[in-house]
Order: C-alpha cells, then sequence, then structure tokens
C-alpha cells in the first residue's frame, strides 16, 4: 500500500498546477464550512445559553395545560402543593439535575405614584433562582448585583419600564394584582435594579420575592406557575427530558389525564426556532462543501484518467492486477482530499484563532456589542475533515473503476 | 515442452456490422530460449498474433498453450496474474512510466506485481540495469535519456520478473537503423544469458535478419516458417 501512496503522490506532483488548483478548491471549501459552524455555532451557543441560564432554564415543569395559556399567566392553573411536592421527589431522583426554581407568573399593576402601567412578574425563591439561572445576576444593569438577588420587599424591573416611567434604584413603587378568586390587593416595593431585557419569553418581565408575591396574591398554601430546572451538563438534555417525562405523565388525575407538563428550553424559546434555522444552513453549506468536492475531484480523476490511458494500458499489459489500478487511482483522490482538508482546517484554525484575538463584536436584537467568540469542536472537525475525505475517495471510485476496467489493447494503441 | 503451442488459432472482430477475420487457422509452435520474429506487412495480423500470446486478446476459435497453461479461457484477472508471472513485454513506444526513474520503471513489476521484498528487487534490478548497459542511468527520469536507451531500460524492464518469454511489437520501429541493431543484439545477449524466449514483430528486413526464427504472415495467414539455417516450411 505504501507504494501505491508513493506512486499516486508522485502523479498528483506530475500535474502541480491541477492538485494545486484542485487541493485549493477543497481547502477553500473546508476553510468555508468549518468558519461558518464555528461562528454561528458560538452565536448559537451563545444566545441558547443567553436564554436558558439568564431565563429560561432547561427545562421547566407546569401544570398541564398552563403553556397554552401562559400569555394569560393564569394563576387557576397553578401546581398545588401536593403536586409540587411529587415534582420536587421526582426531581430530587434525579442525578443529572444541578437545580431548580420554583416560580410565580402573575401580571400586575405597576404604578410609581404618577402614573400606572401593566407588568409581567416572576416571582422567586431568589436562592433557588441564581443556582437555576447563573447569568440572571449579569442581567442587572442597574443596582447591586448581590448574590442574595433581592430582598422581600425589593423589586427587580425591567429596562423599559425603568425608562418609560422614569423609575430609578432606591424609588418605592406599587404593585396592584389581583388573585386568581378576584380580589385586588396592593403592595409597596423598593426598586432595588434594573433587569436588562432579552430576547425570549419571561426576557423583560420584573422580579419579585415568592413570599412577596404569596403575600400579594393572599396565597396561603404552597402554589407554584411554574419548576426551572437546571441540568449538570445540557448535553443531558434528550435523556433527562424523556426520562422525567415518562415519570411525569404516569401522575394522572381523576379523567386519566397527565397533571404535568414537561417542556424543554427549545419548545419555549422563539429562538429555538433561529438555531433550527442555523444548523439547516450549516447542512446545506455542508452539502455544498461535499458538492464541491465531488465534482472537483471527479474532473481531476477523470482528467487523470484520460491522460493516462496508455501509461493504464503499460501496467496492465505488464501484469498489474485490475485492483491495484483502481487503488492506484482511488488513492490519487485520497490524497488529494487529505491535502485540501489539511490546508483548509489549517488556515480555518487560525482564521477563528485570528477572529477570536480581533474581538469582533455584533448587535443581536436590543443587545450590542456582543463579543464575536468562534469555536469550533475537535467533533465538528473531524467530521468534515472525514465528509471531505470520504467524498474524495467516492468521486475517484468510478473513474478509477473504468481505469481498471480499461482492455489493455485498446489504452495501449491509445495516443 | 514447447513454451508456446498455437493451434488452428483465429481471430476475428467485428467492426460496425462487418467481421473481419484477423488470424486464420495459424498453428506454429515457440520452444524455449529460442528468438522468434513474425514479419509480414502491416495488417498482416503480426500485432494481433503477439496479443493473443500475451493473454491481452483471445482467440476467437482454437487453442493457444503458452508455458504450459491454457490461456484461451482465462479470465481479466488470471490473464492479469499470469502475465505477471510468465511474459516481459517490450513496445514499440517504449511505454516507460514518466513519473519514476529508470530503476524505479524496472522495479516497478517486482513492486506492483510480483511483491519482491526491497532488498532483493534492488539487487534485481541493479543486475538487470549492467545486463542492459544502463547501471549507471538509474536515477534518471525517461526524459533524460535517449529513445535506444530508454529501449534498453523497457527490455530490463521485461526481464526483469524472470519471464520465460518476452513479446516485443515492433521495438525497433522508433529508432534509427544503428541504434535498432544493438537493441536486437542485446535482446539476443539477454536471450543467451537469461534463457528467455524472445518473440518480436517486425517489417524491417534487416532486423529480421537476425531472427533465429521467423513466420510470415499475410492477411492473417501464416505463410512460411524460416530458421536461422535458412530452412522454410510452409
Amino acid at each position: 500500500m505504501v507504494n501505491v501512496i508513493k506512486i499516486a503522490a508522485r502523479n498528483l506532483r506530475r500535474y502541480q498546477r491541477r492538485t494545486l488548483l484542485t487541493s485549493a478548491l477543497i481547502a477553500l471549501g473546508v476553510v468555508a464550512v468549518l468558519l461558518f459552524i464555528s461562528i454561528t455555532g458560538s452565536f448559537k451557543q451563545m444566545m441558547v445559553g443567553q436564554i436558558t441560564d439568564a431565563m429560561i432554564g432547561h427545562l421547566q415543569v407546569h401544570r398541564n395545560g398552563y403553556l397554552a395559556a401562559i400569555d394569560n399567566l393564569p394563576l387557576n392553573r397553578n401546581l398545588n402543593r401536593k403536586q409540587v411536592a411529587k415534582v420536587k421527589q421526582i426531581l430530587g431522583e434525579t442525578a443529572e439535575i444541578e437545580s431548580f426554581s420554583m416560580r410565580i407568573k402573575l401580571g400586575a399593576m405597576f404604578s410609581n405614584f404618577t402614573e400606572t402601567t401593566n407588568i409581567r412578574l416572576n416571582t422567586v425563591i431568589p436562592e433557588q433562582e441564581v443556582k437555576t439561572v447563573p447569568l440572571l445576576i449579569d442581567r442587572i444593569i442597574q443596582g447591586e448585583k448581590e448574590e442574595s438577588l433581592l430582598k422581600k420587599g425589593q423589586i427587580l424591573i425591567p429596562e423599559l419600564l425603568a425608562k418609560g416611567m422614569k423609575v430609578n434604584v432606591g424609588d418605592s413603587i406599587v404593585l396592584v394584582a389581583n388573585n386568581k378568586d378576584g380580589s385586588v390587593n396592593g403592595q409597596t416595593f423598593t426598586v432595588s435594579g434594573v433587569l436588562e431585557g432579552i430576547t425570549g419569553p419571561g426576557g423583560r418581565d420584573g422580579m419579585i420575592h415568592l413570599d412577596d408575591a404569596r403575600q400579594l396574591l393572599r396565597i396561603n398554601d404552597v402554589e407554584v406557575s411554574e419548576i426551572a430546572i437546571r441540568l449538570k451538563n445540557m448535553g443531558d438534555l434528550p435523556g433527562v427530558f424523556s426520562g422525567l417525562k415518562a415519570a411525569l405523565e404516569s401522575i394522572r388525575d381523576k379523567n386519566d389525564r397527565p397533571v404535568f407538563e414537561l417542556h424543554t428550553w427549545e419548545k419555549l424559546s422563539p429562538f429555538y426556532n433561529i438555531a433550527k434555522m442555523i444548523d439547516l444552513m450549516t447542512l446545506f453549506i455542508k452539502i455544498m462543501l461535499v458538492a464541491v468536492v465531488l465534482v472537483s475531484i471527479t474532473n481531476v480523476m477523470i482528467m487523470a484518467v484520460y491522460e493516462r490511458i496508455n501509461e493504464i494500458g503499460t501496467i496492465a499489459a505488464i501484469g498489474t492486477l485490475p485492483r491495484r489500478i483502481m487503488a492506484l487511482f482511488v488513492v490519487e483522490g485520497f490524497l488529494l482530499g487529505v491535502v485540501g482538508t489539511a490546508v483548509g482546517t489549517v488556515i480555518s484554525l487560525i482564521s477563528i484563532a485570528a477572529i477570536n484575538a480581533a474581538g469582533l463584536t455584533f448587535d443581536f436584537g436590543r443587545q450590542s456589542n456582543l463579543v464575536l467568540a468562534p469555536t469550533i469542536g475537535a467533533g465538528d472537525v473531524i467530521t468534515i475533515v472525514l465528509i471531505v475525505i470520504g467524498i474524495a475517495v467516492a468521486a475517484s471510485v468510478q473513474p478509477a473503476f473504468k481505469a481498471a476496467r480499461m482492455d489493455p489493447i485498446t489504452a495501449l494503441r491509445h495516443v | 515442452m514447447s513454451l508456446v503451442v498455437a493451434k488452428n488459432l483465429e481471430k476475428t472482430y467485428r467492426l460496425g456490422d462487418i467481421l473481419v477475420t484477423a488470424i486464420r487457422d495459424v498453428n506454429f509452435t515457440i520452444e524455449p530460449a529460442s528468438f522468434v520474429s513474425f514479419v509480414g506487412p502491416s495488417g498482416s495480423g503480426k500485432s494481433t498474433l503477439l496479443n493473443m500470446i500475451g493473454c491481452l486478446d483471445p482467440p476467437t476459435m482454437g487453442s493457444l498453450r503458452v508455458a504450459g497453461r491454457d490461456i484461451v479461457r482465462m479470465d481479466r484477472q488470471q490473464a492479469a496474474r499470469f502475465r505477471g508471472e510468465h511474459i516481459g513485454f517490450v513496445f514499440q513506444d517504449f511505454n516507460l512510466i514518466p513519473i519514476l526513474t529508470v530503476f524505479e520503471n524496472v522495479e516497478y513489476p517486482l513492486l506492483m506485481v510480483q511483491n519482491w521484498p526491497a532488498p532483493a528487487r534492488k539487487k534485481r534490478v541493479g543486475e538487470l540495469l549492467e545486463a542492459v548497459g544502463m547501471g549507471d542511468q538509474g536515477n534518471k527520469y525517461p526524459r533524460q535519456i535517449s529513445g535506444g536507451q530508454k529501449q534498453r531500460v523497457a527490455v530490463a524492464r521485461a526481464l526483469v520478473t524472470n519471464a520465460g518469454l518476452v513479446l516485443a511489437d515492433e521495438p525497433t520501429a522508433n529508432l534509427d537503423g544503428e541504434t535498432a541493431n544493438r537493441i536486437i543484439h542485446l535482446m539476443k545477449k539477454m536471450r543467451d544469458a537469461f534463457n528467455t524466449t524472445f518473440v518480436f514483430s517486425t517489417h524491417d528486413p534487416k532486423i529480421m535478419r537476425d531472427a533465429e526464427i521467423v513466420f510470415t504472415l499475410e492477411d492473417g495467414k501464416l505463410l512460411k516458417r524460416r530458421n536461422d539455417e535458412g530452412g522454410a516450411h510452409g
């Protein structure tokens, strides 16, 4: 085999310009794909990270039917004490779970004593919330970024509301809310901070302590709208989701309907569609790369066979077995793929390092100056390398087969 | 035992709708270590006959045994193996592989056909290059040597595998008279040195004189056989 590789390499050197051009084309394709994967991948990862770590968590448990009515923040679809206890027990038995956070979500009237507007509130137990969505503290753009997040009697208000209502940290405001029985109650809070708004559900909600919510809504027992869950490793999401789903769906009400519903961040965030589109674009780019490699290698190998018909006749006549002749040409294609991929991968990795060193920034939605930090996993690089080399070999098979099947006499007569 | 035995050999080609008979009812034998030439005008069937003996083209009818093997019903794979083991080729256009040096061209059959180990290959190729007078040209590429030298290398390549039979189709056609003579004498010398049978085709009267056995072909028929003693057999 070493000899076949040596001869194939020499044949590539024989047509230096063509070999260089084809390798350059393959390298260019590899660079385009790896850069695209690294840039879109890091963009996707950053956005997903922002969404899951600053707001949604990886998974959420609700009472069945809550999500369909989430725009109204229905209090009558909260989980009760018994249901909460059951979920806590199931979550406690799942080793892959890092933490979970119980929330009551509600709508209220927000008054700064001169103006009134509506506000959506996410009410949390700060210690649980900070563990479950660790980037939440980073969203505090005014006020103290404390580990405790907020204390009872304090409120974190969304950025837009703070600007619109001209409310600053330390100001007093009043929240007025209806409980599920329809009675109205009001309570004064001190603004402890301003939360940066982010894309997605709950990204522009205010935040108060869960105990304050229970007082405002006159809830005497345990009640929770949603339980956000954080996993130790996001890669475990599919497995944990199916395990939890099975466990939760086994709990049925008297009409034999599931009591709970479980959703991943993908179902909860509209960004998932963008992420899917990015994946789809990546797939198209990969298909284009495959096409580039396939066409260029096939073209080169067809030319190589055509130009060496007489030579093929000679080596066939002196007893070279057809499979060895085939191997000579397949190895040529393989080497072209290897050279193009190696050069493309090196250029890509250097480019990725250069982009990171340059610290390029971009804007996404309302967020600006996000630093472009492309990264590429070894898995992606290996996948692309294997695809390109595999296609290079596949593209050589037909011309190589033609060479191996060539009639020696016809080939020897070829001028 | 004869090296080549041909009985009632016939070869027919289809050219469009027409059947062309290139070889008609040809019978001959070739003994080991002989120096044989097939002569005749263009289109007489010399190359077709050599191709059949060389397992490159199966006869349409008749029987053909080479080195004791019936080669008529061999498939491509078997024919390639047989050629690699028993037959060497010398071509009119030399047909050296341009990306390989002189040494590597001679080494090629040992490397890619017979899988010899490196030390034995090196020794054998060295011997053959010395024998054909190209011992000091091993590192040159075919483009760097003359036509006569190329044909010397081709002779070395044909002999390197210890083939019992070397087929040379018009080996001197692209060489000047003096070089052609030298090549024929080299082939004869190699026959003496290695006991290899050389069978070549030519239409050059000066070259055919050097053959010890001459088969004359015309229109696909074997007209006569002349031994070096001058005897001719119809």
